[in-house]
């Protein structure tokens, strides 16, 4: 890729998130009220402040007046972007490159998506008018094809792997179950993980994120401004978005073990970071935990694992919230669910608190390497995806 | 007159026992099986597979002026359902369509109409049937499809010449349905015998005279209708030596209605010698008799499937529930999931080359296949260098596979299959009539054309992968 990186140029000064769950007794303009007004207090400044907005949603509103009308905001810019379940990360991608450009001294990024209100237990989304040949398979059905692959290609039992998926479960509940906005927050036993029924291929219930509701907003300075509105300011390292051409389901040569969207971003993102080495460098990772073997597949293409090694190093607790780079320790999208437009900003708030040391003490990770912390969420589905990458620091350098 | 240039039949794949409906309603049961069409199959469908088998000679295809369905269960009304069938079947956009439907004796009068005719004519008969819940007509009707090619004969194949016809016509309320009602009902049976009876022979007597055959020249003939009593009586006063009589089919596929005379040719043709002299007479407000003599060129002529290999690769594990079910008898939960999107008829019609005729297109520089046909290619990146390449007759393997149990659909779970077709080129689909135990990574399937979902009245047609159906070889079973 030929992006210019805008390392260190931009920082994020305050952060707000909502509790994720079926919140029935909340709209999606309650919603981004709660995590804007969270994310002006902890920076210290009203609305008024904010010179422009961006909103990541992608069925919760039509235009930027989802979010002016809720706010109130008096006559700014807001930008309503959607890309996928990664449409949270795309707004504040661009809202980065905003401030990053001098347009804008002080910017706010928004998130939010509001699923429960469809009646369905799955995604609804308006589709547009076609000819009805496209998959009627569900994003389950789809993203269950990665286990088969990865079994076949590598020469793991079938039973083997079934169980890194399952560790991968356990793993992000128990991390959840720490964490009070949370969707789910109970600990779920292996044997309950393992058995539950299933929804598509060898994924179970316990292998698929739920549906929920949420919110969460960042607020973009540029970073030289930064300590005027916090001491511990995070300072964007990288910024990358892969959108594929789409070609895996037809293409023979795709293996469905790899997500080359999400590979081509993190090689991008490390080169803007200059992080060589990502188990070294970085202090923890949030990744699109949609289902359990994605997890998986993306410790691959992250290159947090060599390939054909993910099933084992997760197995070996490489990535609990006390091994060596920490994966999801706010419990992922699985004790989260998937507002879609929420997922990506609400990845990254957890970067906000573990980097400033600001989380609660049962889950909070030792600081190391250059306290780096990298998101990663991707739309689509295999073969066929949008994938981003960021990655914000502690410090500046 | 002219000649039965090919043929094709299409059995759907499930089978109803007279038993299963026994068990579940405790009642005595009849003692046949009848053919069932899957949840995703309707009379168009079921048309276009029995086409399929017709001209699956690209020569035979290209003679076709116009293609001609008979059904008494149309897909549609007002909308001309020959036309979903013309474009599965690639034809050429100057052929004619036409639907003729609505009565039984549909299929065999358009046959027959056919035969008159100086076009060469792909004559359909396709039908789905049943009736409430327990009854006989329930437990010996049937579902399926002939298809026919009627024209002159040429360099190319010839099944079999028609020597002549007859028809009788007479009205009495013999079975009768309102537009709109689910199933027919009858007058008692003994009434309709005796007119049947009399038709049936004067039917017989001038189709004899106009080919200029006698009686004791018929090698072979079926005698079908919905009136059973007296299709069998009339076979054994027709004079015709018995044991050139063929057995009805229905008690192993039940009576398909307006396509039953059809399957009967078909089962004639394929047993027929050169030579032989083949008689089909149907019962169904009158009577209508064809006689043909097989051509020397029949072997040639033969679909690569019989009736009896249709017959014989049926699954008779379907449940009494799904069967009510798919017949729309039975109201089931559906899942909450939002309902499939309709078809939109403007992509429908840019892209039916793909959606009806599954065309992918094959790069003109690197060759590098694409399904659905794009125009940059995913491997060279050349643009609009396409060419249209037909794969609903390519064979495939199953690369991969998953069991989807959310997806939407009145059969769940849905079998998800990633395909790789021979030559190149995959694609990733559902897996009809199979089981999620009978799937497996590396097996044979090929492609059908079904009814994916409905919604607004709006049929949406697509293909689907189904296990390789294995062609039984020499047609099997001798005479009654």
């Amino acid at each position: 890729m030929s992006s210019h990186g805008i390392k260190d140029k931009v920082a994020i000064v305050g952060m707000g998130c909502t509790r994720f769950g079926e919140l029935w007794d909340r709209s999606a303009g309650d919603l981004v009220v709660e995590s804007t007004q969270a994310a002006l207090t902890s920076a210290g400044i009203t609305k008024d402040s904010i010179d422009a907005y961006w909103l990541g949603t992608l069925i919760s509103g039509y235009s930027g007046m989802t979010l002016s009308t809720a706010l109130k905001i008096d006559y700014k810019p807001v930008t309503r972007v959607e890309n996928l379940c990664a449409s949270g990360s795309e707004a504040f991608r661009n809202a980065c490159y905003a401030v990053a450009s001098g347009a804008y001294d002080i910017v706010m990024a928004v998130g939010v998506e509001k699923l429960k209100d469809t009646g369905y237990s799955g995604l609804a989304r308006p589709n547009p008018a076609d000819d009805g040949t496209g998959t009627t398979l569900t994003a389950p059905a789809r993203f269950s094809m990665l286990a088969p692959a990865y079994a076949d290609k590598y020469g793991v039992a079938r039973d083997d792997f079934k169980e890194a998926m399952t560790h991968v479960a356990w793993k992000n509940h128990y991390n959840g179950a720490r964490n009070e906005r949370a969707q789910f927050r109970a600990e779920v036993p292996k044997e309950k993980i393992r058995n539950a029924p299933a929804v598509a291929g060898d994924l179970g219930v316990f292998d698929c994120s739920g549906v929920s509701d949420g919110s969460a907003a960042a607020i973009i300075v540029r970073a030289e401004d930064a300590h005027r509105y916090t001491d511990k300011p995070l300072y964007v390292k990288a910024l990358s978005f892969a959108a594929g051409p789409g070609t895996g389901p037809f293409d023979p040569t795709y293996d469905y073990t790899t997500f080359e969207e999400a590979v081509r971003s993190a090689a991008d993102a490390y080169r803007q970071a200059g992080v060589e080495s990502p188990e070294d460098d970085l202090m923890m990772a949030e990744v699109h935990d949609c289902f359990t073997p994605t997890e998986l597949v993306l410790m691959e293409d992250l290159g947090f694992s060599a390939r054909g090694g993910a099933w084992t190093d997760s197995l070996a607790d490489k990535f609990s919230l006390h091994g060596t780079l920490p994966v999801n320790p706010d419990g992922g999208l699985k004790s989260f669910g998937h507002p879609i437009g929420a997922s990506g900003l609400r990845m990254l708030y957890e970067c906000w608190l573990q980097l400033r040391g600001e989380a609660p003490r049962e889950r909070q990770i030792a600081a190391k390497g250059l306290r780096y912390g990298l998101t990663q969420n991707l739309g689509g589905g295999p073969g066929e995806c949008v994938s981003f990458v960021s990655i914000v620091g502690a410090d500046v350098g | 007159m002219t000649d039965i240039l090919t043929y094709g039949v299409y059995v759907p794949y499930w089978r109803l026992p007279g038993s299963t409906i026994a068990t579940v309603l405790g009642s005595a049961g009849a003692r046949g099986t009848r053919a069932v069409a899957s949840y995703d199959e309707d009379t168009t469908t079921l048309a276009v597979e029995a086409g399929r088998q017709a001209v699956r000679d690209a020569a035979v295809r290209a003679r076709v002026d116009a293609v001609h369905l008979a059904t008494s269960q149309p897909a549609y009304m007002e909308k001309t359902n020959a036309t979903t069938v013309h474009a599965a079947l690639s034809m050429d956009p100057r052929v004619r369509c036409c639907d003729t439907g609505g009565a039984v004796r549909s299929g065999f009068a358009s046959l027959i109409a056919a035969a008159h005719s100086t076009e060469t004519t792909l004559v359909l008969a396709s039908d789905t049937r049943t009736g409430a819940a327990g009854g006989v007509d329930e437990a010996t009707t049937g579902d399926a499809a002939a298809a026919f090619v009627v024209g002159r004969a040429s360099a190319g194949p010839s099944a079999a010449e028609v020597l002549g016809s007859g028809s009788a016509s007479a009205e009495f309320l013999d079975r009768w349905r309102e537009p709109g009602d689910r199933w027919s009902r009858s007058w008692e049976e003994r009434f309709g015998e005796s007119h049947y009876l009399r038709l049936a022979a004067e039917s017989f007597e001038s189709a004899r005279k106009s080919a200029g055959i006698e009686v004791d020249a018929v090698t072979h003939l079926a005698v079908t209708g919905l009136s059973p009593r007296a299709a069998a009586r009339f076979g054994r006063e027709s004079g015709v030596d018995p044991s050139r009589i063929v057995t009805d089919l229905s008690g192993e596929i039940g009576n398909a209605g307006t396509a039953h005379a059809g399957l009967m040719l078909a089962e004639l043709l394929d047993r027929a010698h050169p030579g032989d002299v083949l008689v089909v007479t149907s019962l169904a407000d009158g009577a209508d008799t064809l006689v043909l003599r097989a051509s020397p060129s029949i072997d040639r002529a033969r679909p690569a499937r019989t009736v009896r290999s249709w017959i014989d690769a049926g699954n008779p594990g379907l449940g009494y529930a799904d069967f009510l079910t798919w017949k729309g008898h039975l109201a089931r939960q559906s899942p909450r999931r939002p309902e499939p999107d309709k078809a939109a008829a403007p992509p429908s019609m840019r892209r039916a080359e793909w959606k009806f005729g599954f065309a992918g297109s094959a790069c003109s520089h690197c060759g590098s296949r694409h399904l659905p046909p794009q125009r940059v290619c995913l491997r060279c990146g050349s643009v609009d260098a396409m060419e249209p390449v037909p794969l609903a007759d390519t064979p495939a393997r199953v690369a991969t596979y998953t069991i989807d149990h959310l997806a939407y659909s009145p059969a769940p779970p849905v079998i998800g299959v990633v395909l790789d077709f021979e030559g190149g080129g995959r694609y990733a689909c559902e897996l009809t009539d199979a089981t999620p135990a009978g799937v497996s990574i590396g097996m044979d399937v090929e492609m059908t054309f079904r009814r994916i979902s409905e919604n607004s009245g709006i049929q949406n047609y697509f293909w689907k992968a189904r296990p390789v159906v294995v062609a039984a070889g020499e047609p099997t079973g001798g005479s009654a």
